[in-house]
């Protein structure tokens, strides 16, 4: 009996398997439901920085990138132009691509290590993010990882579209300026530094990046000395 | 800016977003880039959040100015460091912006 193989030890590692996939589920749920709170603040800021309903709506179904999209509203609610509006937010869109490099040895490939279908992978693309990237690497076991990067993509591209409908619906109804939605920018931003602040190096990008902010707007066009601020990542040359 | 020019830029944006996330996960794929380019790359959100930051609080348009977002961001930090959950600074620094414009 004891050297048969035993049903129950294959029950009890299936069991564990069921809970840890249990375990990756809620948390990429929980992470969507945050999500769309970031995301009725996108939608509040975008309206008070002159954006219609549809607007603020279309950035987060297609654009889907909640960095780029604040970017580019608070450069056109300072006034920019297109072209400098959309600088900002393609150089922060940037770290997509970096991510989409980290995630692709994970979740290209099905679980015999044959490449997914082109169309699969180009749907997949569009929800290489921040928080899938996050949460996708942080599981040790491929079939964890898409489990991660799948219900994290769905709930938070839910959650990040309806909380962005709603907040814009909610922003084009009150007096925004006096509630004060426009502090929503920069503390969105600062809400967002802490992860890039760990290394010395990053430390020394961001203070940069604010000086020379602060140093060009007197003497160049509106939205232009955020594009110079990238400047900071030439603290990334030296070893 | 125009409602036109607005469309514009969101129609650009969404296109150049998504080809850089296909890029590097259909394009590319798992190859790592060298690593100066790498540690260039991932300086980039550093630089721009903190400039971004500076710009929505210190700047109207091309000015330099000190307003009631300043004592926004002051709650904002406050809250980031205590760390408190996204929403909670971006309301903080909202209810304090519009508690100085109103009474400041």
């Amino acid at each position: 009996m004891s050297d048969a193989p035993s049903p129950a030890a294959d029950s009890t590692d299936s069991n564990a398997a069921d809970a840890e996939r249990k375990r990756v589920v809620t948390a990429s749920l929980t992470l969507g439901g945050a999500v769309g709170i970031t995301a009725l603040s996108f939608g509040l800021a975008a309206v008070s920085a002159g954006a219609n309903v549809w607007q603020a709506c279309a950035l987060s179904f297609f654009t889907f990138t909640g960095a780029s999209q604040f970017s580019a509203m608070s450069v056109v609610g300072a006034g920019g132009s297109v072209g400098a509006a959309f600088g900002g937010a393609a150089l922060l869109a940037v770290r997509n691509f970096v991510y989409g490099l980290a995630l692709a040895g994970r979740l290209t490939n099905d679980e015999r290590g044959r490449k997914l279908p082109l169309l699969h992978r180009l749907v997949a693309a569009q929800f290489v993010i921040d928080e899938t990237t996050a949460m996708s690497t942080a599981q040790p076991q491929p079939r964890l990882a898409r489990t991660a990067f799948w219900v994290t993509a769905l709930s938070l591209f839910v959650t990040w579209n309806l909380g962005t409908l709603i907040g814009a619906l909610a922003g084009s109804l009150l007096d925004t300026r006096a509630l004060g939605f426009d502090a929503a920018f920069p503390a969105a931003f600062a809400a967002m530094l802490p992860p890039h602040l760990r290394t010395r190096r990053g430390r020394l990008a961001a203070i940069t990046g604010a000086i020379v902010m602060v140093a060009l707007t007197p003497f160049v066009p509106i939205g232009i000395p955020i594009l110079v601020a990238v400047v900071g990542v030439l603290f990334g040359v030296r070893p | 800016m125009s409602n036109g020019q607005l469309w514009l830029l969101i129609i650009v944006l969404s296109v150049t977003a998504y080809a850089l996330k296909v890029l590097g996960f259909v394009v590319v794929g798992s190859r790592t880039p060298p690593p100066l380019i790498e540690r260039c790359l991932a300086l980039i959100p550093a630089s721009l959040l903190a400039a971004l930051v500076a710009k929505d609080t210190f700047t109207s348009a091309q000015d330099f100015v000190v307003d009631a977002r300043a004592a926004g961001l002051v709650v904002a930090l406050i809250a980031v460091w205590r760390r408190a959950p996204f929403i909670v600074v971006v309301v903080a620094a909202m209810v304090a912006t519009a508690l100085v414009r109103r009474f400041a």
